[in-house]
Formats: C-alpha cells, sequence, structure tokens
C-alpha cells in the first residue's frame, strides 16, 4: 500500500510539471488560437539560457553566491523569453494572422527548429546542469498514517510546490487581473477585442512570454532533475496528451490532465510496464489521450466542437 | 407561360421541432412540398430558415418530428442518404471546396455515381478512364448552362462572388437531384447577376423538372417565382399558401413590419 | 516561344485530362525520366549514387504519402516515421523468416503492413483533426518507437537489437553496387509516382480535398468522410512502408529504430511543406533540397568561416541546418504556401509568354 501511495506521489509531482508547460499551450491557444508546437524548444532554450548564465556570471562579475547566481540568471533567461515572445509576433504570427491551424501548427514546428538550432549554437550543445541547491536526500512523509512513512525526494517535492505555486500565480493572472480579462476577451474573439480598443499585438507579446515564463520554470525544474540536454524538448512534449486529455481551451483542464496523465503513466510503468518489457512511458500518455479522444473528442474539459455550414 | 404539371407531394415535413441549448429554432414546423414545385421558405432573419434546410438535409438532426421523402418517413436524416435519395443544395455562406478548380468541384458532385474502384483509378485504364470522361462531359453541360466555361479551370477560390455562386449551383446540379434546396442562391447579387440566377433556377425547373424549396429575402424573386410559400417567424410557421394569400396575410404582414401597439 | 501551346487542341475529354496536357510537357518528362535510367548511370559516380540520388529517391518516394495524407487530404500526422519503420521491419521479417521470399514481394508486404497501422492510427482522423490529430499520430510515433526496440520478434532476436540484409536480387539481377540500387529504385519510384498521380487526379483524389477543404459539404454531396480519410491513410501509409522497405534495405542495409523516429517524421512534413502540399512533383523538389542542403551546408559553412577566421565544426553545421530548414519552414509557410512546386509552376507560367512579359 505504501509503495502504491509512493507511485502516486510520484505521478502527482511528475504531473505537476506536465501541467505548467501544459498551462504554457492553453494560454497560448486560447489567447491567440495558435497551437504551439514550440512550448517544447521553448522549454529547452529558457534552460539552457539558465544553465549557462548561472556558470557564466559568477565567472564574468566575480561573485560565489550560489543564489544569487541562479536569481540572475532567471531573470536573464525570462528577459531573453520576452525577446523571443517579441521576435514571434513580429516575424511570424503577424503574418499568418487569418491561417487555418495547421498552418499555424506547422509555423511552430519550424519555430521549433529554429530554437533548437539557434540555442544550441549559442549556448552549446553538451549536457549542462542546473543547481538550485535543493537537499537532495530523500525523507519519510506521513509516518503516522503508514508504518515506516512514504519515502519521497525532498527536491522533488520542492520543485512540485514551485510549479504548483506557478500554475497558482498564472490562474490568479488570468482571473482576475485586468490584463488577464483583456487577454480573455483576446482569446473569445479576436475582432470584438480590438473593438474595444485591446491592442491584439500586445496581448500576443504578452501570452507568448508567460507561456516563455513557464517554459523557463518547468525548464529549470526538469533541467535540475535530468541535465539540460536535447531530450529536454521530447519531455516536454508530453504536455501535448496533457492537453488533449484536458482540453485545448481550458486552464483547469490542463492542471487536472497534466496530474491524471503524471499519475497513470507512473501507474503503468510500475504496474503494467514489467509485463511488456518495460520503457512503456514514452507512449503510455499519447496513446491513452488517442483513446480518450475517440470517446470524447474535445477531451475532458474542453468546449465542444460545433461546425457551422 | 405554359401551365406546368404540378405532381404528389414528394416531400413532407412533420412537427419538426429543433433546439440548440436553450434556443427553440424551430417549434412544430409542417409543411408539405409537391413535386415540380417552386416552393419558398421565407421569414424575418433569424427566423429559423436555415436550419429548417439543415434538417432536410441531415446537418442538423431535430428533437422532435420526423421527414417523409417519397413515402419513405425518417425521424433523423444522415447527410449521405439525402444525398442518395436525390436531394442537393447550395449554401448560404457557400460551402465550396476553394482549392479545386471549377472542374473538380463540379465533378466532386458526381461521386455518388463513380463506380470505379481504387486500384482502377490507380491504374486509370480503361473503364476508369472512360468513366472519368463521361461524367466530365455531363459536368460540361452544366458548365455550358451556368455559363462559366471561361473559369473551368480556376481554382474557386480566385473567383468573384457572383461565379462562386454559380458553382455553388453547378456543384448541385451535378448530382442530377430530384430535390434542389436553395440557401438564398440571390444574396449579395446585383440585379443582372439576380436576373441570371432566376433564369437558372426557372429553366432547372422547368427543363428538368427539378422540385425546388428555395429560402430567399428578396420579395419581388419570391412572388414572381414560387408556386407556394412557407412563411417562418421565430422558429413558428405563420403562413403557407400560394404567393398572394401569404402576401395578404396579416401575420406575415406584421412579422415584416413589425405590429403597431 | 518554345513552350506555347498554340495548335494544341484537345479533342477528346481524354486528352484533357492527362497528366501532361502540354506536349512540351510531355517530352520534357520522357526525356528527364530517360535521362534518369540511361543518362545518370552513365555520368554518375558511386558517391553521388549512394549519398544522394537514392536517398533523394526514397524520401521523394515517402513524400509522396505523406503529401496524400497531408497536403490532399488536410490530415495532419506527424508520425510517418513510424509507417516507415513499420514497412521496413515487417518486410524484414517477411523477407528473412519465409523461405526464398522474392524481393519485391517482401517489401510490397511491408507497405501493406504499414497500411494496417496506417488505418488503425488513423481512426482518430474521424472523430478529430488538425492539432488532436496531430497527437495522436504521435501516439502512433511513439508508440511503435518503443515497440521495435523493446520486442524482440521484430529483430530476429538478434542481440544487438539491430536489423540486417544482404544480398539482395530480384529474377536473378543482384543489387549489389550502387547504381544498380539506384536503379532498382528508381524502378519502384516512377511506378508508385504515376499510380499516386492517377489517384490523386480522380475521383478518390477529388474527395481527399473535398475532405481538405470543407469536410462538413463533403458528406452533404454524398461523400463519406469515413471511406475518404481512411483510405488517405491507408494509401499514404502504403506508399510510406514500401519506401521505409525501401531505406531499410536498399540504402541502410542494417538499421536501428532510430532511423525511423520523430527526426524523420519532421523531416518528411519539411520535405512536404517546402515542396508543396498537394503536388506530387513537389515531393521532388522537397527531397532533392532536404537531401541536398546539408551537403551543401556542410562545404559553405566552413568556408565561410574560414574567410573571418572562424572554425565551424560539424556540430555547428548541424546546429545551423536546424536554423536554415526552421526559418524556411516559417518563411515559405509566410510567402509561399505552395512551395517550390508553385515557383516552379509560376516559372514554366513565365516560360510560356516568354520572351514576353506578359
Amino acid at each position: 500500500m505504501g509503495f502504491f501511495l509512493e507511485t502516486i506521489i510520484a505521478g502527482l509531482m511528475n504531473g505537476v510539471l506536465y501541467s505548467l508547460v501544459a498551462l504554457g499551450f492553453v494560454l497560448i491557444f486560447k489567447a491567440s488560437g495558435v497551437f504551439n508546437f514550440a512550448q517544447g524548444a521553448m522549454v529547452l532554450f529558457a534552460a539552457l539560457a539558465m544553465a549557462r548564465f548561472a556558470e557564466w556570471l559568477p565567472e564574468w562579475l566575480g561573485f560565489e553566491s550560489l543564489l544569487l547566481a541562479n536569481v540572475l540568471a532567471f531573470a536573464i533567461a525570462a528577459f531573453l523569453m520576452l525577446i523571443f515572445a517579441w521576435a514571434v509576433e513580429r516575424f511570424v504570427l503577424r503574418h499568418l494572422v487569418n491561417q487555418e491551424g495547421v498552418v499555424l501548427l506547422m509555423a511552430t514546428l519550424g519555430i521549433t527548429f529554429f530554437i533548437d538550432g539557434f540555442g544550441q549554437t549559442i549556448f552549446g550543445s553538451d549536457i549542462y546542469a542546473i543547481d538550485l541547491g535543493l537537499p537532495a536526500e530523500p525523507i519519510f512523509i506521513l509516518e503516522g498514517l503508514f508504518p515506516g512513512g512514504l519515502l519521497i525526494n525532498q527536491d522533488d517535492l520542492v520543485t512540485a510546490l514551485m510549479a504548483m505555486a506557478m500554475v497558482a500565480l498564472l490562474t490568479l493572472f488570468f482571473q482576475k487581473t485586468g490584463t488577464g480579462r483583456a487577454l480573455r476577451a483576446v482569446a473569445d474573439d479576436h475582432q470584438a477585442a480590438q473593438s474595444v480598443g485591446i491592442p491584439l499585438g500586445r496581448m500576443w507579446v504578452i501570452v507568448w512570454f508567460m507561456a516563455g515564463l513557464t517554459a523557463l520554470v518547468a525548464g529549470m525544474i526538469w533541467g535540475e532533475k535530468m541535465g539540460v540536454q536535447f531530450a529536454l524538448t521530447f519531455v516536454a512534449l508530453k504536455a501535448l496528451p496533457v492537453i488533449i486529455l484536458g482540453g485545448l481551451t481550458s486552464v483547469p483542464g490542463a492542471i487536472v490532465a497534466g496530474l491524471i496523465i503524471g499519475v497513470s503513466e507512473q501507474l503503468a510503468e510500475v504496474y503494467i510496464g514489467p509485463m511488456v518489457g518495460g520503457g512503456i512511458q514514452i507512449w503510455f500518455a499519447y496513446v491513452l489521450a488517442m483513446v480518450v479522444l475517440l470517446f470524447r473528442p474535445q477531451g475532458l474539459f474542453g468546449e465542444k466542437i460545433i461546425d457551422r455550414v | 407561360m405554359s401551365k406546368k404539371k404540378i405532381g404528389d407531394v414528394i416531400l413532407d415535413v412533420n412537427n419538426i421541432s429543433l433546439r440548440f441549448g436553450g434556443v427553440k429554432a424551430l417549434s412544430d414546423i409542417s409543411f408539405d412540398v409537391r413535386e415540380h414545385e417552386i416552393r419558398a421558405i421565407i421569414g424575418p432573419n433569424g427566423a429559423g430558415k436555415s436550419s429548417m434546410l439543415n434538417c432536410i438535409n441531415g446537418v442538423y438532426k431535430p428533437q422532435e418530428g420526423s421527414i417523409t421523402f417519397r413515402g419513405q418517413t425518417f425521424k433523423h436524416m444522415n447527410s449521405r442518404q439525402v444525398a442518395e435519395l436525390g436531394v442537393a443544395r447550395t449554401f448560404q455562406n457557400l460551402a465550396l471546396f476553394k482549392g479545386m478548380s471549377v472542374i473538380d468541384n463540379l465533378m466532386t458532385g458526381r461521386n455518388l455515381r463513380i463506380k470505379s474502384n481504387l486500384l482502377l483509378q490507380a491504374l486509370r485504364w480503361g473503364p476508369a478512364e472512360r468513366e472519368e470522361s463521361e461524367h466530365r462531359e455531363k459536368v460540361e453541360r452544366i458548365i455550358d448552362f451556368l455559363e462559366i466555361q471561361a473559369h473551368r479551370k480556376t481554382p474557386v477560390g480566385q473567383l468573384p462572388y457572383g461565379l462562386q455562386k454559380r458553382v455553388d449551383l453547378g456543384r448541385a446540379l451535378a448530382m442530377e437531384p430530384q430535390v434542389l434546396l436553395l440557401d438564398e442562391p440571390m444574396a449579395g447579387m446585383n440585379v443582372e447577376e439576380k436576373q441570371d440566377m432566376c433564369r437558372f433556377v426557372l429553366d432547372v425547373n422547368d427543363e428538368f423538372g427539378t422540385t425546388i424549396v428555395l429560402i430567399e429575402h428578396d420579395m419581388s424573386v419570391v412572388m414572381d417565382i414560387s408556386d407556394r410559400v412557407v412563411v417562418l417567424d421565430y422558429g413558428k410557421k405563420i403562413g403557407d399558401g400560394v404567393p398572394d394569400e401569404v402576401r395578404a396575410n396579416p401575420d406575415v404582414i406584421s412579422a415584416y413590419l413589425g405590429t403597431s401597439h | 516561344m518554345f513552350y506555347r501551346e498554340n495548335g494544341q487542341f484537345k479533342t477528346t475529354y481524354k486528352s484533357d485530362q492527362q497528366i501532361f496536357a502540354v506536349k512540351q510537357d510531355r517530352i520534357a518528362i520522357i526525356a528527364i525520366i530517360a535521362f534518369a535510367f540511361i543518362g545518370v548511370p552513365m555520368l554518375a559516380d558511386e558517391y553521388l549514387f549512394r549519398a544522394i540520388l537514392v536517398p533523394f529517391l526514397i524520401l521523394a518516394l515517402a513524400a509522396i504519402g505523406v503529401n496524400i495524407l497531408v497536403g490532399y487530404c488536410g490530415q495532419i500526422s506527424l508520425g510517418s516515421g513510424a509507417f516507415m519503420a513499420v514497412g521496413a521491419y515487417m518486410a524484414y521479417n517477411v523477407f528473412m523468416r519465409v523461405e526464398d521470399m522474392p524481393l519485391i514481394v517482401a517489401l510490397l508486404s511491408g507497405g501493406f503492413f504499414a497500411m494496417l497501422a496506417g488505418i488503425i492510427f488513423g481512426i482518430p482522423s474521424l472523430r478529430v483533426k488538425g492539432l488532436y490529430l496531430a497527437v495522436a499520430t504521435l501516439a502512433a510515433q511513439f508508440f511503435f518507437d518503443w515497440l521495435f526496440v523493446r520486442v524482440r520478434w521484430f529483430t530476429l532476436d538478434s542481440p544487438a537489437g539491430t536489423a540486417e540484409v544482404s544480398n539482395l536480387s530480384v529474377f536473378g539481377w543482384q543489387i549489389a553496387t550502387p547504381m544498380d540500387k539506384y536503379l532498382f529504385v528508381l524502378g519502384f519510384v516512377v511506378v508508385f509516382a504515376l499510380l499516386a498521380k492517377n489517384l490523386v487526379r480522380g475521383p478518390i483524389g477529388r474527395e481527399w480535398m473535398a475532405i481538405r477543404d470543407m469536410d462538413v459539404a463533403a458528406s452533404v454531396i454524398g461523400i463519406r468522410p469515413m471511406y475518404a480519410k481512411l483510405t488517405a491513410f491507408a494509401v499514404s501509409s502504403f506508399i510510406i512502408g514500401v519506401a521505409g522497405a525501401l531505406w531499410a534495405f536498399v540504402h541502410l542495409g542494417s538499421w536501428e529504430p532510430l532511423s525511423f523516429d520523430i527526426n524523420r517524421s519532421f523531416q518528411l512534413l519539411f520535405i512536404v511543406i517546402i515542396g508543396g502540399l498537394g503536388s506530387i512533383m513537389g515531393c521532388f523538389f522537397g527531397a532533392a533540397f532536404i537531401v541536398i542542403t546539408p551537403i551543401v551546408l556542410n562545404q559553405l559553412l566552413p568556408w565561410i568561416g574560414s574567410l573571418f577566421g572562424v572554425e565551424i565544426s560539424t556540430a555547428m553545421v548541424g546546429h545551423a541546418e536546424f536554423m536554415i530548414f526552421g526559418a524556411l519552414i516559417v518563411w515559405f509557410l509566410i510567402k509561399e504556401p505552395h512551395g517550390l512546386a508553385k515557383y516552379w509552376s509560376m516559372a514554366r507560367h513565365k516560360l510560356r509568354l516568354w520572351p514576353f512579359p506578359h
């Protein structure tokens, strides 16, 4: 029983990260109708920026504090993501305004490749470490309820909390602030939003920047766990089945679905995996999403898609 | 004008009700359409006219009621079934295949009648080639009829609106339908284009005896060419009869002009 | 002047419906094919066959398959690499496990199994489209990535997990030299290109394009979306499967699942976008571009770098490739969604008018 719960908890913690990246997708889609396939590459780029700057800044500026290095690197990486957001709107989105989803999807594929190449050109293509200074020893929790307690990693716990905080912040921003309201208006109807004076282009920059921030936080966390390397792109792409499951237009959907995918993936790998040779988490989430699509094309929480003739 | 022979009831709409969530688009609509006639459906905007056509056509599935076509009653129509039964339609907002040429758009209307299987098509041998040419001939006659020969190879997306409307009609005609549903075929046209379209509609009805169900806003057109008229308002039927009757119906007048209190 | 159609009157619909309706085009294509079969073998060297022509042809074939699905039928697919893998591994098993299996039959059977996989993983297209469908096709990609690594049966339980073929022959003709391989693949590609072209210009092609352009209207005309979409997946994956089998047997000789991973899927999608969605000819342009560009970059970039005294490593060239492809995709999508094929037809149009400007 204890082991089962540990598996679930591990799944939940993974799931929170998926939710975070999925949120980035959902935000961009809700606000601009663009399905940003480049989200995975953005995670890698942001993580690379942070990792390298955390390494370079102490050398260039001559200080020792890990905390300072990390904070500064985070800030610089965030700034770079802002520039990236601006560039995407200026050079890509603006010119593809009325195209259908497929074209936009493929454009973001192009952006993916560009960022991959660009990031590795500037920051290098080795595996880099992000050191957040988190305690590495596993601890036991809930010792009162279960004999011996449940074993979890402290750094997993901290990063999961960080991700949850980010998710909560984003949701609050979206629901409670004026800009958030403007973004929701844009997501609903571009023309109507423009007609009440909402600056479309600037909104898109904001949305892409927010997606960039989620990419940065997710990249930082995953990079800390597995090192910043090319494979990060594909780990981030796991967020795709999450959005499918949650529904492309639903913020709570992205969050819930992320947890569901995280948990079921973990359970599948631990309990079904050994029967078929293991390693099924590379496809389990996708197949699960595909099967759900057959029965609920709009995902668990998405809006029903109506075709008008 | 020679008196044309109007036949028996070919299409019967029985107590159709259609809801979208809380909105009642159609309430208990019943009317019939006789073979070879031109039946107009009119009414103010939002009255449910397009929804009615969509029900006949299988695009929407009404919650209540049924539709009888040539004696067969259906609770729900399925688009393909309807097409196979010989019902074709045009669309208010033009549902053309923008990437394909005029010829190809019309040829899609022939699809129901094409028999050759995939393998024959891949080899493009003998029967497949002959079949393609036969259907091409039929399509060319429609192109002549609609006077769009010069544009036959142009991608439809590049044509002006008036010509696109003709292609929409042409594609429906390519299906050799017994019943033709026309959804505002003259919307957005100038006087000459409307005259041309009227001529086409009347010719189709005259030469091929096609039954026509027509949604139209232009009153003069409706009164001129239709044999009978159904009037809808807010999803309910408020008038049904020959044009002169309907024109004089006080409910119809107040629906269009508004009642004075 | 040379390219005028004056005097070429079509008196039957059959002649108007030909693939190459302009006589000069017909002459040109026959000349090109003749040159490909006769001229090229006389002029090309081993390197050209092995590194450029054979991969070019096979990728063009795979791209034809992808184009049918994505360009003609409008169903986005990110799983084409997986279908190449299915074609390769199933052809391998049929070839190795069955006594005296003829090579061509084995290759076609690879296509057949890929077709089955395509139909199964194409079922989501009946319920969803666009972005949702793209993710569903990724399920195919990752599933088969895993399957061919973990399930030993597919690699004949070899300890290293790789598959390998040698000693290929057809009706006694040994396919050993690079030139042999080139001619063998060329034969396949010409035949399949013709069959594909016939399909897309006929009734099923129109059904596919109708679904692409407006699937709701298509069903009102009597087109069955299910039949159209599944046949698109079926035909597309059959061709991709055969291409995968050819890639494995003829081009690589020995292979592993990595040869068919998601990067391959992206590569095929790029070929189709750059070459031109909805154009069979475009597949050839796109494939040529994808094969030649890295080679050109590999020579060009270090040379440019040396002009500035900067050392450019092969890794850097790889990154530059990524950046250039990515930028080109975006550029093509913005400027010319119909890709290189459109430029080609514009060039031909200008040629028709030459020497007049318009």
